[in-house]
């Protein structure tokens, strides 16, 4: 039976401990909660704790039941009603999603009752959905389609015109099609809840019922930052990234092009799920294999990048604890965040580390040194980048990412847009030898490796710190304390003698519950790790979507083993960084390093005082 | 007896739309913007410490600018400390919120069963024609906006149209003109006062 023990606490909202409840860590056996109530199921006998649901109970039980507002990720909607069961005793046929466990329930989740309600659930919403699957993202991995299929959808009875609307393409990350839209409130939850960001909600009522920013603006006019939870999110084709493959793909073809190409760390801990290759496998080697075989003409890899953050960042921690500047230091690796800062915490933007985003590091890099060293001019290098985020996109497009005097990253697609590219160029993914990144900029450290998970970035910049700020190696590698998946972390750790006071957040509502209590004076640290995505990168918008609870875990997994494995596992032993160093940048925070390296940050309502759209008083 | 539970209804109705006080008619008074949003301020600071205060929120502010077009519900979110989706959520969900200036004066014209079998189709054609708007919409003169009801509670007198507070019973299509011509003269005070 302890096989079948509830792993996770079931939480309705998010707290402070976890942004996404179906992704904290399983607690102990020990330390699950003690009640345990008996109920039936389909004939069987199956244990449950007070606060599961009936659908957490099925679902330890072997039954399936079928759901589609449902997500892990997101929590309890319980808006669809596709999940619907019988319980004895019961006047109608409850939702299991939402209707929690009681001793002595007997459920039946496949009866002909529950099997008509959900067909006829599941029909009604296919009369409002478009049915030219064959031209959609989502077309084979639809949960809309898997749902039809698995109910055995043979005929549409209703057939209901909705009132159209016009996909938004406004914003540079996300893609928007409302005529899709299942109203399943996934989007709208984690837009409010989980990030709390609040552009997405339900607007109007009964069939005019949508989701929509504000007055139907377009993405790029409201207050989105692009952090793409939305889109990971959703069950069908309503949402997601900006599709750029194609260009990529046209730029390979251009022989005039020099074509280099840079991956973040996440992204090989994601993309081999896209292949079959069970999740939390680190397919750096495939990867690397891969993007050769696309006919890149450089493949690097972003953990230099993050290597050279840390030596900057580092740096300007340090200066900053010094010359007791302004603190704590906020890291700046996440476009999400810094996007949400400028809109929400502009009181926070001096805070924020100077630091571009490994990214946009790597982008101007490889427009000047590499191009150099090359021998290509600049304008001919067009220079990619894969990540396991859709606020990528948007980042690369800010208008002053050009500090190489051309576009730094010419384009930006996601992990789940280098599959579809990987797939249509008939490559065999999964039966690749490994393969190498090229050096230069594909030398990289474990500390790169990390900058994937929440965390990461905190515990390289901790691996270099002690080091620097003791002038001697410390010994310390590992910094357990930093690690895990709850949405914020605090410790105290030594850093050359002095105890440096540090704090981690993911999931922006995380950063947000931070951010105030610091605003208050109720919290004060040296240093601050924020992520947009709850758990970090690996849960990325731009990542292969998946309904496994323990999704961040098993990538944030894959990315430790991988950093364990590395000979060389802290950023300024990084040989290729400092080389870089010695032939261009001078030292850490030189006059290059902050022209290329470094940039700047303006509030939102001060870059743009009321948005075009947005109208005058009355 | 059924008078009285009429009236009793229409009541209630009242309390729910306020015509003539919540979308109808502008509480500015002659307030310059800038007054105005100083007095929203004062309502958001008034209810900020209470729980679900947005529909009142929303409520007063369109009493203040008679509709809550978007720098008042950004204004709202911020002063409230709620999503803009939210208030936006909300705006749109309730029909007695509008985003758009209303006329001075509502026309309810009743679509519920009683009316609609005794011919309120064809009255509401009559008032769509007579005005020149679709429903939803305000009459050029920025008079009368047009609203389709479901039951007002007084299907004895079916088809009924209401117009401000004033109820008009066993109304005919070709009777729609006068109707309203002859409340914009007996209400014209009204728009001079204001």
């Amino acid at each position: 039976m302890s096989a079948i023990l509830p792993q996770t606490k079931p939480q309705d909202k998010p707290t402070t401990a976890s942004a996404a409840p179906a992704t904290t860590p399983a607690p102990p056996q020990a330390a699950a909660p003690a009640k345990a109530l008996r109920l039936t199921i389909d004939g069987r006998e199956v244990e449950a704790y007070e606060g599961e649901t009936v659908l957490d109970a099925a679902r330890r039980a072997g039954r399936d039941i079928p759901t589609l507002c449902y997500h892990p990720a997101v929590g309890r909607i319980g808006s669809c009603r596709v999940c619907v069961v019988e319980i004895e005793g019961a006047r109608t046929l409850p939702a299991s999603c939402v209707t929690p466990v009681a001793d002595g329930m007997v459920v039946h989740t496949n009866t002909p009752a529950v099997r008509e309600a959900r067909r006829t659930v599941l029909e009604l919403l296919l009369a409002a959905h478009p049915h030219d699957c064959l031209k959609c993202e989502r077309n084979g991995r639809c949960e809309l389609q898997d749902l039809a299929m698995r109910l055995g959808i043979r005929n549409a009875r209703f057939r209901r015109e909705k009132v159209h609307s016009e996909p938004d393409a406004s914003s540079a990350a996300l893609v928007r099609e409302p005529d899709k839209c299942v109203l399943c409130g996934r989007c709208v939850k984690v837009c409010n809840e989980v990030q709390a960001v609040g552009v997405l909600g339900f607007a109007y009522r009964g069939t005019r019922s949508c989701v929509t920013p504000m007055f139907e603006h377009g993405l790029a006019e409201s207050k989105c930052v692009s952090c793409g939870q939305c889109a990971k999110v959703c069950p069908v084709g309503a949402i997601s990234e900006k599709e750029e493959w194609e260009r990529v793909l046209d730029a390979i073809a251009d022989s005039d092009l020099h074509v280099v190409v840079q991956v973040a760390p996440a992204v090989r801990a994601a993309i081999g799920e896209e292949f079959g290759i069970p999740a939390g496998t680190a397919v750096t080697g495939k990867l690397a294999t891969a993007l050769h075989r696309l006919g890149f003409d450089a493949v690097f890899d972003t953990q230099f990048a993050a290597d050279l953050t840390i030596m900057e960042e580092g740096h300007e921690l340090l200066e900053r604890i010094k010359s007791r500047g302004k603190l704590p230091l906020i890291t700046s690796c996440s476009p999400g965040w810094v996007r949400f800062c400028e809109t929400f915490f502009p009181d926070f933007l001096g805070n924020v580390s100077s630091c571009k985003s490994p990214q946009q590091m790597m982008g101007a890099v490889i427009k000047t040194y590499y191009a150099r060293k090359a021998g290509v001019a600049p304008e001919r290098v067009f220079s990619v980048s894969v990540m396991p985020c859709t606020a990528k996109k948007y980042e690369a497009a800010r208008p002053e990412m050009n500090a190489s005097g051309v576009r730094d990253v010419d384009v930006a697609i996601t992990t789940r847009e280098l599959a579809r590219m990987i797939k249509a160029a008939g490559i065999d993914f999964a039966n690749l030898p490994d393969g190498e990144f090229d050096a230069p900029l594909g030398i990289s450290t474990g500390a790169g490796t990390i900058f994937g998970a929440t965390g990461g970035v905190m515990e390289a910049a901790l691996r270099t710190v002690s080091e620097v700020a003791a002038k001697k190696p410390a010994g310390k590698v590992e910094f357990a304390e930093v690690r895990g998946l709850e949405g914020i972390r605090e410790a105290t750790v030594d850093v050359g003698g002095q105890g440096v006071r540090i704090a981690v957040a993911s999931g922006l509502a995380n950063a947000a519950r931070l951010l105030q209590r610091i605003r208050e004076g109720k919290a004060s640290y040296h240093f601050v790790e924020i992520m947009a995505c709850p758990g970090g990168c690996v849960e990325g918008g731009g990542q292969p979507r998946s309904c496994d609870p323990e999704i961040a875990a098993k990538r944030a997994a894959a990315l430790y083993a991988e950093d364990g494995h590395m000979k060389v596992r802290k950023s300024h032993e990084n040989l290729a960084v400092r080389r870089l160093y010695d032939e261009f940048l001078g030292k850490p925070g030189s006059e290059v390093a902050h022209r290329l390296l470094h940039t700047t940050y303006r509030s939102a309502e001060e870059a743009a005082p009321a948005t075009g759209a947005r109208k005058e008083a009355i | 007896m059924a008078a009285a539970k009429t009236k009793e209804k229409r009541a209630r109705l009242e309390v729910a739309s306020r015509p003539g006080e919540g979308v109808g008619t502008c509480k500015c008074q002659g307030k310059t913007p800038d007054d105005r949003y100083g007095m929203l301020d004062e309502i958001i600071a008034k209810h900020k410490d209470t729980p679900g205060s947005l529909i009142p929120v929303l409520h007063e502010a369109q009493q203040l600018f008679g509709c809550l077009p978007e720098d008042l519900q950004s204004r709202i979110a911020k002063g409230l400390g709620v999503p803009e989706s939210e208030v936006y959520g909300v705006a749109t969900f309730y029909s007695l919120f509008s985003l758009r200036p209303k006329g001075k004066w509502t026309v309810n014209v009743c679509l519920g069963t009683a009316c609609y079998v005794r011919g309120a189709a064809a009255c509401l054609e009559a008032m769509k024609k007579e005005l020149g708007v679709d429903i939803g919409g305000t009459s050029k003169d920025g008079l009368f906006t047009l609203q389709a009801v479901r039951c007002l509670g007084a299907c004895a007198l079916a088809p009924v149209v209401m117009i401000g507070e004033t109820v008009f019973a066993r109304v005919k299509p070709e009777d729609i003109p006068g109707i309203l011509a002859d409340y914009a003269a007996t209400h014209s005070s009204e728009v001079a006062a204001s």
